[in-house]
């Protein structure tokens, strides 16, 4: 089952669906993501029915601040581009590009992390903590819940790239950027909803 | 056992089992695990029907039978019949489909062992403090920090813990069944136990993930003082009732359609004919899986979500009585004309038909949204749900294990044995469970310990009991015939001991680890049955002889699993008084867990070539 594509007419043109194996991460990839999916729309739901309950405490207006999130935003879509830009050069067969975009995408995500900490503590001194009231703690929840799949992401692109720093694109690590690349898009997209369903009608509301 | 014959590389027994990635050895693993808990299980409810036996026993007290009955339910689910589900499956999809593994043979590893570390975590409450008491469902705020005890936190670890090596399980059952199959064998080939494999584990991809999310919630509740379920800080105890049963409902069709599966290989196989019907079965069994996340509601229409939601779902839950129906008349059909082989697979899987036909009537009569305010919380949906779960899924899994028995371990089940374990299960079973309708009827609460003489329930709950023991009898003759079997039957030599239609029934017994010497090549639905009649009874070869690319095994999915036992642990022991600090175990549970994932992203793993030689030599053995 490992390596059984012809390349004797050099990588072809999809590596990370060239071998059996590859199909079969790509598809247990997008099953999972599927099951995600499911897992972060309880969440939401949760979130929706209980950000009302403030018990007393700061409420959603009181406390998002829309340029910081805005900037957050801009920085995940941006890292999604990058990690298109590297999954780009992988199938092109030019693996420092896809390391250096790989890169690029770790240190946005980083940035997104740090970002988000800063806006947690900020919170957290206005007076929200995670046990003030029922919409303190889904919020944290759900947004935490995305910050630790951040974290996962950039531990799993890390040691991908510390792992693969000098072999070039091969059959068996493609799927394995395509794999980490198609998390990142997943989470990305949770970020869209989260800015929509959280800030902004937290904003609006 | 299984590949011992067979296995190429030596290394020491324990070690073998412990590191195993073949998916035939993980399906012994489940059945052992999933009987295991079965038995625990079983004996729980033998002794609260003791308690019910008479009005105002004190056999047990109060708690201990809130705590059997809870713990009963939550193992029955999902840590007896979904394990037993996932032996079958692993065993016998990749063989109906002429795969030589699943798609992810690792990750099939890591499944078993999450399932049974969480299982085992569950069941350490009994060492600390009590067991959960609060069902199977735990509805806060019985079950929130305030009212539930540390049990309710080995509930939701536990399962949390399991259902995700349920989770990685299903995943990849799916992409095994969708990327592995061999040459031939379209969708509209695969047998009717693959499909329903496939379904089950799209439904656990859908709704395992939101129980997850409702455990994380409950746990972040009693551990962390959050406030979801608190009405006071905001919070809303429905919520956790549409969680849990966005979930629940999907449940419970997740553990019956592989028992439709079961039993629609087997009527086929001793009726000798095609199953009437496939495409409107395969149809049948996509609309049900579609259905079953549209009537999550029904378990709540008392508690007051207001009429027309409570119509739209009394409608929506009885549609699917529709493809049910469909179903059961093409079981029918399959046998109506057939040859009919009446052993102890055929008679379990034909007595499951007319027993799971009456736990369909009472669900549609729960359906019906106002009589419901009658039933709910009687007996009479213990005795509804009994009869899908026992009169459905424990009678598929009773066909299945005779049947299946002779290809896992190279001998047949007694069948004396066998008849007079059916006589007693069947009996016992209806004895216990139809009683319980009426019981309900008259107006026995379901969960209460006891009774008050001389309100009509004396009679009815003797004879409920006295049928629990019949079952239990049962069981203990199925563990007598294992053993005799065991030690009395004639080895089974040939491929095909019953003479059946599918895929399985073309490997060799006991089944090489490489599962077929060259990938067959499938021209038919039934395809052993259709190289019988159209050619000369093998199935013809889809690539020459080779050597045989095998993966190799690995300690690292029990460490895996290992860490995320002492990290959840830990999470327990904030409400336990240890001499180690939680924090410290969550530590090391974490280190050991993505250590071990790290280190396995970091192997390089090719796994190793069985040569075309020594395939030659265990061909010419085996045959
Ligand atoms: C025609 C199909 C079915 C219908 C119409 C149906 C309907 C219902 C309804 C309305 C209830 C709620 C009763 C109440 O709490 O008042 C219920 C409970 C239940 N059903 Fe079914 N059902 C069907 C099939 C199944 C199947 C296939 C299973 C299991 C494999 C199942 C297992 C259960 C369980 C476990 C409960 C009780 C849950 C609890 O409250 O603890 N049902 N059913
Ligand atoms: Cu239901």
């Amino acid at each position: 089952m490992a390596d059984t594509a012809d390349l004797s007419k050099g990588l072809p043109t999809n590596p990370e669906k060239a071998t059996l194996e590859g199909k079969n991460k790509f598809l247990g990839m997008f099953v999972f993501l599927a099951g995600e999916v499911t897992m972060f729309a309880t969440f939401f739901g949760t979130y929706l029915g209980l950000r009302d309950g403030t018990a007393g405490g700061p409420e959603p207006a009181d406390l998002f601040q829309l340029p910081l999130v805005f900037i957050m935003t801009m920085i995940l879509l941006t890292s999604s581009l990058t990690s298109v830009l590297a999954v780009y050069a992988m199938k092109k067969n030019q693996f420092q590009k896809l390391k250096l975009w790989m890169w690029v995408t770790f240190l946005l995500g980083v940035s997104f992390l740090s970002l988000e900490i800063y806006e947690f503590v900020e919170y957290y001194e206005h007076g929200l903590g995670y046990t003030s009231s029922a919409f303190a703690s889904s919020f944290y929840t759900l947004v935490g819940l995305h910050g630790a799949h951040v974290l996962f992401g950039l531990g799993w692109i890390l040691l991908l790239l510390l792992r693969y720093r000098g072999t070039g694109v091969t059959l068996s690590n493609a799927p394995k950027f395509y794999a980490f690349s198609l998390y990142w898009h997943f989470i990305d997209v949770v970020w869209v909803f989260i800015f929509t369903v959280v800030y902004l009608m937290g904003i609006g509301a | 056992m299984v590949s011992e014959a067979t296995n190429t590389l030596k290394k020491s027994v324990f070690w073998d089992w412990m590191t195993t990635v073949d998916h035939k050895k993980i399906a012994i693993l489940y059945l052992l695990a999933g009987t295991l808990f079965f038995l625990k299980a079983g004996l729980m409810a033998v002794i609260f029907r003791i308690q019910l036996i008479a009005p105002e026993m004190e056999f047990i007290s109060g708690q201990t039978f809130n705590e059997f009955i809870t713990m009963h339910g939550t193992l029955m689910l999902f840590l007896a019949v979904t394990p037993i589900f996932f032996a079958f499956m692993n065993f016998v999809v990749p063989l109906q489909i002429g795969a030589r593994d699943v798609a992810f043979p690792f990750v099939n590893a890591l499944g078993f062992w999450l399932f049974f570390l969480g299982g085992l975590l569950l069941s350490l409450s009994w060492f600390f403090g009590g067991a959960p008491d609060a069902g199977w469902t735990s509805y806060v705020p019985l079950a929130s920090r305030e009212f539930g005890g540390v049990g309710i936190d080995f509930y939701v670890l536990g399962l949390q813990i399991s259902g995700f090596g349920t989770l990685v399980s299903g995943i990849n059952f799916i992409v095994t069944i969708i990327n592995m199959r061999a040459p031939g064998m379209t969708m509209m080939r695969l047998p009717l136990f693959c499909w329903t494999t496939l379904l089950t584990s799209i439904l656990i991809v859908f709704a395992f993930t939101p129980l997850a999310a409702g455990l994380a919630l409950l746990m972040l509740d009693r551990i962390f003082d959050a406030q979801f379920f608190i009405p006071g800080e905001g919070g809303n105890v429905v919520i956790w009732q549409h969680i849990f049963w966005i979930f629940g409902h999907p449940e419970v069709y997740i553990l019956v359609l592989p028992a439709f599966g079961m039993i629609s290989e087997v009527i086929p196989a001793f009726s000798k004919k095609r199953l009437f019907g496939y495409t409107s079965m395969v149809f049948a069994v996509l609309i049900i899986a579609f259905l079953s996340f549209m009537v999550w509601m029904h378990h709540m229409f008392t508690v007051g979500i207001g009429p027309i939601a409570n119509s739209i779902f009394a409608i929506s839950t009885m549609t699917i009585a529709v493809p049910t129906g469909i179903k059961i008349f093409n079981w029918l059909f399959t046998m109506w004309g057939g040859k009919l082989t009446f052993n102890t697979a055929m008679i379990f899987a034909a007595s499951f038909v007319p027993t799971f036909v009456l736990g369909g009537v009472t669900g549609v009569m729960l359906a019906m949204a106002p009589v419901d305010h009658l039933y709910h919380d009687t007996y009479f949906v213990v005795a509804h749900f009994h009869y899908i779960i026992v009169g459905g899924i424990v009678l598929g899994i009773f066909a299945a294990l005779f049947y299946w028995y002779p290809k896992m371990f190279g001998h047949k089940l007694n069948e004396t044995l066998g008849m007079i374990m059916f006589w007693l299960f069947y009996i016992g079973f209806h004895l216990t469970f139809f009683i319980q309708h009426i019981l309900g009827l008259v107006g026995m609460p379901r969960r209460v310990y006891t009774y008050l003489e001389g309100q009509g329930m004396d009679t009815m709950n003797f004879i409920s009991t006295i049928g629990a023991f019949l079952m239990a009898v049962a069981v203990i003759i199925l563990i007598i015939n294992i053993v005799y079997s065991a030690l009395k039957s004639e080895p089974v030599t040939v491929d095909d001991p019953w003479d059946a239609r599918t895929l399985e029934w073309a490997t060799h017994t006991p089944v090489p680890e490489y599962n077929f010497a060259q990938t067959p090549q499938v021209r038919s639905l039934d395809p052993v049955f259709y190289e019988k009649i159209h050619g000369n009874g093998k199935m013809k070869p889809a690539e020459p002889l080779d050597d045989i690319h095998m993966p190799s095994g690995s300690i690292l999915p029990f460490f895996i699993s290992l860490g995320l036992f002492i990290a959840g642990f830990g999470f327990i022991s904030f409400h336990l008084d240890l001499f180690i600090s939680p924090y410290v175990l969550i530590a090391i549970g974490g280190i050991v867990t993505f250590g071990s994932m790290g280190l396995r992203s970091m192997q390089t793993d090719h796994g190793y070539h069985i040569s075309k030689e020594t395939v030659e030599e265990m061909e010419k053995e085996l045959s």
